[in-house]
C-alpha cells in the first residue's frame, strides 16, 4: 500500500449512549482517493461511527478530523466537504431528474451555470440525458441509484459516504455502480462505503470489520484472507463476527 | 379476539401521544371552553332601565351588580336608549323593571322584569340571562320565603338580534360531541392506517381472522375509552362548572354509546380509504372535526347559517347528538322527546357500518 | 394437483406496469424453493398473489390445492407469511408479539412451542424487550417465529434476509434447512444471488419474467460458455483494459477478480495473457472456472 495523504483520521473514537458503548476506541485513517469498506454486523456500531464522521453526531471522546476539519468544532466545514448517499437514495421522487440536481446544487451553493454543466456532465455519462425532465418515480431502481450517487458527488466533495448503496439491485447494475465508484476514487475522491454484499468487500482497497463496537480487523482484503486462512471476505467476516 | 383487544390496549398505553389525546384532551377542552366562557361573563357590562325606582328594584339591581359577574354601565331613562346602547357595543345586557314594581309585587304577588341581551353572541347571551335569572330567583327566595302566599317575580328574557335562538346552549354537550368524535373516529382510523403502513395488516389479512373480527378487535378498546371520556366530561361539567344532568343519566350514556359506535364506523370508513397515518389524520381532521365544530351548531347557531349550510348541517351526525345531549342534560327530557334524533343517528350508524364493512378489503387492492 | 404450490400462466399489472407476465411453476412438497431476483422483479407481487392478498389478472394459482381467488379462506388457515418488511408490532415486546400472532390463529405459544423452539429459544432471553429495539437479525428470527407459530404447511418468506448482515443471513438459512426437515414447504425470495445455492430449486426472475427454473446445479450446468477468472496486479485498471480487448464478450468484477467470457468459439487464454501483459499487467492469472448462480443470472439478463 503506497503512502497517501490521509483525509480521515480517527484516534480513539469513542461514543457512548449512557452505559452502552456504541463505538469503543476506534482507530483508523483513510487516505485520499481510497475506497474504504466499513463492514460489520447489524448493530455493530457502523451507523453511529458514520454519523460522527459526517458531523451529525458528537463523539464522546477521541481526536477525529475529516478532510482536515475537527468533528467537534468544524462540523459545518465538514458537511461542505462530504457527500452522502444512503440505501434510501434521498431523491425527491416527485421531482424531475433535473429538479433534483438543481435542488442539491442549490444546497451546496453552486451557481446556475455550474449546476447546468455538472448535470449535463453526469447525465451524459450515465446515458440518461433524454430522461432529464422525467419524474424520478418513473425510473427504474438501478437508475435512481446512479442518479443518487451523482447527486452525492455533485458538489465535488473530498469524501463520499455510501451507506449500503447497492441493496436490492440486479447484479449487472451493481457492478456498473462499482465502476462508477472506481472512477470517482480515481479522480481523488475518497469513498467510504458500507455493504452487506461480501463480494463487494473485495472491491475495496482496505476494509475494516466492526464487531460489537470495536474494529476487529483492518487491512486489505488480500491480507485479511491470508491472515484468517480463508478464500473469500465472506469467510473472514463470518470468522470474526461469529466470535462476537 | 381477546388477544386482539389486549394488544390494542398495549398500543394505546405505550404511545404517550395517543394517551395524551385520549385523556389530556377532554380535560383540557372542557376547562378551556368552560373558563373561556365564564371569563366572558366576568364583569359583563350591563345597563338598567328602571321605570319603578323603588326599594325592591334597587335591591335587585344591587344584588346583580354585587354578584361579581356584572358591572352597571349606565342607568337608562327610556326605551329608546336600549337599541342605541346595544349598538354602541358597550353593554351586553339590559335589565328592565316595569313601573310600580314593588306595588304590583305586594298587590298581585307578581311583577315583571325583562332581560334583554345581545344574542349575536349566543353563548354569552345565554349565560348572562341565565345568571341574571338565577340571581333574581335567589333574591326572591331569600326575601319572600316568610310570605305565606307565593310571590313571583317573572324574569322574561328576550334575545335581541337573534330572536330565533330557541335552545339553551352550553359548552358541555358540544365538548362531549367533539371529544367522542375525535377519539373514536380519528384514533381508530389512525390506528388501522398504522397497521397498513407498518405492513402488519398484510399478516392479519393472511390469517383466518374475518374482516369483522379485525374491525371489532381494533375498535373495542376505543369504545371503552370513549365511554370513560364521556363520563369524565360529565363529571367535570358537574364538579368544576356546576352543570348537573337534569334528565336520565343512563339514557344520556346510552345515547353516547350510540354516538360512539357511529363515530367508530366513520373512523373505520376513513381508514379504508387512507393508506397512511397522515392521510387518515388529515381526513379525520377535515372531514370530521371541522364540520363537527363549525356546522353542528356547537359554536355557530344553525338558524343563522345560509340555507345551504343548514341543509348540510342536517347531515352532520354531531348536530343531532348535540340536540340530544342538550335536551337530556339541560331540559331533562326522556327518550320520547328525542327519539327522532336518536333514530337518525341509528340510521347513520347502520349506514356507515354497512359502508365500512363493504369497503374493508380482504385483499390489498 | 399434488403440489403444495402451483402457478399457471399468472400475469399481473399495476395500471400500465406489468409486474408479472405469464408465470408458471410448481413447488414440490417439502422443497426449499428460492425466487431470486433484484428489487422490482416482481417477487413480492408473486408472493402476495400466493398468500391471497392480490388477485392475478390472468392465470390461476393454487396453494395446497386451494385456488387463491375463491378458496382464500382455506389458504389463510394453512400458510405462514412473512412480508418484506418484518411486520412486527414495534411497540409490543417479543413475547407479546408471539402471543398475539398465536391468538389470531386460535392457538397458544405453549401449544406449538416445539415448532418454534429452535428459533425462538435464541431470542427468548430478550422476551420482554420491545420488538422495535431488536437488532435486524433478532427481528428476523422473531418474525419467522411468529409466522411459524400456527404450524403452517407452506411458508412464504418475502426477502427475509434483505438488509441483514452476512452472519445473521447464514444463521437464517441454517434455520430454514432445519425447518425443511420438518416437512414444511418453504418459498423464499431474495436479491442475494449467493443464497441461491442454499435452495433445492430456484427461479431466476427479472422484470416480471422467470428466466430459468432449476436446481442450482442445473442452472450452473446450463451455462454453456467458457468462463475465466482473471487476476492481475492492477485490478483497478483491468476492467477497462478488458473492455477494450477485441474478443471480450463480458467482463465483470467478481470479488477479487474479473469473470471474463470471450466472443471466440474456442477462447485462447494465451492471447488474452499476452494482451494483458502488453497493457502492463504483471502476475496475470487466467483460470477457467465453474460459474456460480450470479454468473448465470447475468448471462440470462
Amino acid at each position: 500500500m503506497e503512502q497517501r495523504e490521509s483525509i480521515i483520521e480517527a484516534i480513539n473514537l469513542t461514543k457512548k449512549f449512557g452505559n452502552f458503548v456504541a463505538n469503543d476506541n476506534l482507530n483508523f485513517m483513510v487516505g485520499k482517493g481510497e475506497i474504504f469498506g466499513f463492514l460489520g454486523a447489524n448493530g455493530a456500531g457502523k451507523t453511529t461511527a458514520i454519523k460522527i464522521l459526517c458531523g451529525l453526531s458528537r463523539p464522546t471522546s477521541g481526536n477525529i478530523t475529516v478532510a482536515g476539519f475537527d468533528v467537534y468544532t468544524e462540523r459545518e466545514k465538514i458537511k461542505k466537504n462530504i457527500g452522502y448517499m444512503s440505501q434510501k437514495f434521498s431523491l425527491y421522487e416527485d421531482l424531475t431528474v433535473f429538479e433534483n440536481f438543481r435542488f442539491y446544487g442549490g444546497i451546496y451553493g453552486l451557481s446556475k451555470k455550474e449546476i447546468r454543466e455538472r448535470t449535463n456532465y453526469f447525465l451524459d455519462k450515465l446515458g440518461l440525458m433524454e430522461y432529464k425532465d422525467k419524474v424520478i418515480n418513473e425510473l427504474p431502481l438501478g437508475w435512481k441509484q446512479k442518479l443518487a450517487f451523482s447527486l452525492a458527488i455533485l458538489h465535488k466533495p473530498r469524501i463520499v459516504f455510501l451507506d449500503e448503496p447497492t441493496g436490492g439491485v440486479d447484479p449487472i447494475t451493481r457492478r456498473q455502480f462499482w465502476d462508477m465508484i472506481y472512477e470517482v476514487a480515481n479522480d481523488g475522491i475518497t469513498v467510504f462505503v458500507t455493504t452487506h454484499y461480501m463480494d463487494e468487500a473485495e472491491y475495496c482497497g482496505r476494509v475494516s470489520i466492526m464487531v460489537d463496537g470495536r474494529i476487529e480487523a483492518l487491512d486489505t482484503p488480500e491480507t485479511l484472507k491470508n491472515k484468517y486462512e480463508v478464500d473469500s471476505m465472506d469467510g473472514v467476516f463470518l470468522k470474526l463476527a461469529r466470535k462476537g | 379476539m381477546r388477544g386482539f383487544v389486549i394488544k390494542e390496549f398495549f398500543h394505546i398505553f405505550r404511545d404517550y401521544r395517543s394517551m395524551l389525546i385520549l385523556f389530556g384532551m377532554p380535560v383540557v377542552q372542557v376547562l378551556l371552553f368552560g373558563f373561556a366562557i365564564t371569563n366572558e361573563i366576568n364583569d359583563a357590562e350591563i345597563a338598567v332601565l328602571d321605570y319603578s325606582k323603588d326599594n325592591i328594584t334597587q335591591e335587585i339591581t344591587n344584588k346583580i351588580t354585587s354578584s361579581g359577574y356584572f358591572i352597571l354601565n349606565k342607568n337608562l331613562e327610556h326605551e329608546g336608549q336600549v337599541a342605541e346602547e346595544f349598538r354602541k357595543g358597550n353593554i351586553k345586557e339590559v335589565i328592565v323593571f316595569e313601573d310600580n314594581f314593588a306595588k304590583k309585587l305586594e298587590k298581585n304577588h307578581s311583577a315583571q322584569i325583562q332581560i334583554l341581551s345581545d344574542a349575536s353572541d349566543p353563548n354569552t347571551a345565554n349565560l348572562l340571562t341565565s345568571y341574571t335569572s338565577g340571581i333574581i330567583r335567589n333574591y326572591q327566595q331569600q326575601k319572600f320565603s316568610e310570605f305565606s302566599l307565593p310571590v313571583e317575580i317573572k324574569p322574561e328574557s328576550i334575545m335581541l338580534y337573534n330572536p330565533e335562538l330557541k335552545s339553551v346552549f352550553m359548552f358541555v354537550p358540544g365538548t362531549i360531541t367533539i371529544i367522542l368524535m375525535l377519539v373514536s373516529a380519528m384514533m381508530t382510523s389512525i390506528s388501522i392506517a398504522k397497521e397498513k403502513e407498518m405492513g402488519t395488516m398484510e399478516v392479519l389479512l393472511v390469517s383466518p381472522l374475518k374482516p369483522w373480527q379485525i374491525i371489532v378487535g381494533k375498535v373495542m378498546p376505543y369504545v371503552l375509552l370513549s365511554f370513560v371520556n364521556a363520563i369524565t366530561i360529565l363529571l367535570m361539567g358537574f364538579f368544576v362548572f356546576g352543570m348537573p344532568v337534569q334528565g336520565s343519566v343512563i339514557l344520556l350514556l346510552l345515547e353516547s354509546l350510540l354516538f360512539i359506535v357511529m363515530a367508530l364506523s366513520l373512523g373505520i370508513y376513513i381508514s379504508t380509504v387512507s393508506s397512511s397515518q397522515q392521510i387518515a389524520m388529515l381526513l379525520s381532521m377535515f372531514a370530521l372535526m371541522l364540520p363537527t365544530i363549525l356546522l353542528s351548531g356547537f359554536i355557530f347557531p344553525i338558524e343563522n347559517m345560509p340555507e345551504i349550510l343548514q341543509w348540510i348541517s342536517h347531515l352532520m351526525p354531531s348536530k343531532w347528538f348535540i340536540i340530544i345531549v342538550k335536551d337530556i342534560m339541560l331540559k331533562g327530557v326522556g327518550i320520547l322527546y328525542v327519539w327522532k334524533e336518536t333514530l337518525i343517528i341509528i340510521l347513520m350508524t347502520v349506514f356507515f357500518i354497512f359502508l365500512s364493512v363493504k369497503k374493508f378489503k380482504i385483499r390489498l387492492e | 394437483m399434488n403440489y403444495p404450490v402451483a402457478i399457471k400462466n399468472v400475469s399481473k399489472s399495476y395500471r400500465k406496469v406489468k409486474a408479472l407476465s405469464n408465470i408458471s411453476f410448481e413447488v414440490n412438497k417439502g422443497e426449499l424453493f428460492g425466487i431470486i431476483g433484484p428489487d422490482g422483479a416482481g417477487k413480492s407481487t408473486l408472493f402476495r398473489i400466493l398468500v391471497t392478498l392480490l388477485k392475478p389478472d390472468e392465470g390461476e394459482a393454487f396453494v395446497e390445492g386451494y385456488n387463491v381467488v375463491n378458496q382464500f379462506k382455506e389458504i389463510r388457515k394453512i400458510v405462514g407469511y412473512m412480508p418484506g418488511r418484518f411486520s412486527l408490532y414495534q411497540d409490543l415486546s417479543v413475547e407479546e408479539n408471539m402471543n398475539f400472532f398465536a391468538s389470531i390463529f386460535k392457538t397458544t405459544v405453549k401449544e406449538n412451542y416445539h415448532l418454534v423452539k429452535d428459533i425462538y429459544s435464541q431470542i427468548e432471553p430478550f422476551k420482554t424487550r420491545l420488538a422495535g429495539k431488536l437488532s435486524g437479525g433478532m427481528k428476523q428470527k422473531l418474525a419467522l417465529s411468529c409466522a411459524l407459530i400456527h404450524s403452517p404447511t407452506v411458508l412464504f418468506l418475502d426477502e427475509p434476509t434483505t438488509g441483514v448482515d452476512a452472519v445473521s443471513r447464514k444463521e437464517f438459512w441454517e434455520m430454514l434447512q432445519r425447518l425443511k426437515q420438518q416437512g414444511i414447504t418453504i418459498l423464499v425470495s431474495t436479491p442475494y444471488m449467493d443464497e441461491a445455492g442454499l435452495c433445492d430449486r430456484v427461479a431466476l426472475i427479472q422484470n416480471g419474467e422467470i428466466m430459468e427454473i432449476d436446481s442450482p446445479e442445473g442452472i450452473i450446468g446450463n451455462y454453456t460458455k467458457n468462463l475465466y477468472k482473471v487476476k492481475t496486479d492492477k485490478m483497478f485498471e483491468i476492467i477497462n483494459d478488458l473492455r477494450d480487448y477485441q474478443y471480450t464478450d463480458t467482463a465483470y468484477r467478481f470479488g477479487d477478480s474479473i469473470h471474463f467470457t470471450s466472443k471466440q468459439e474456442n477462447p485462447d487464454s494465451d492471447e488474452l495473457l499476452s494482451y494483458l501483459q502488453g497493457k502492463g499487467h504483471d502476475n496475470v492469472q487466467i483460470n477457467e472456472i465453474k460459474p456460480d448462480v450470479e454468473d448465470c443470472f447475468m448471462a440470462l439478463m
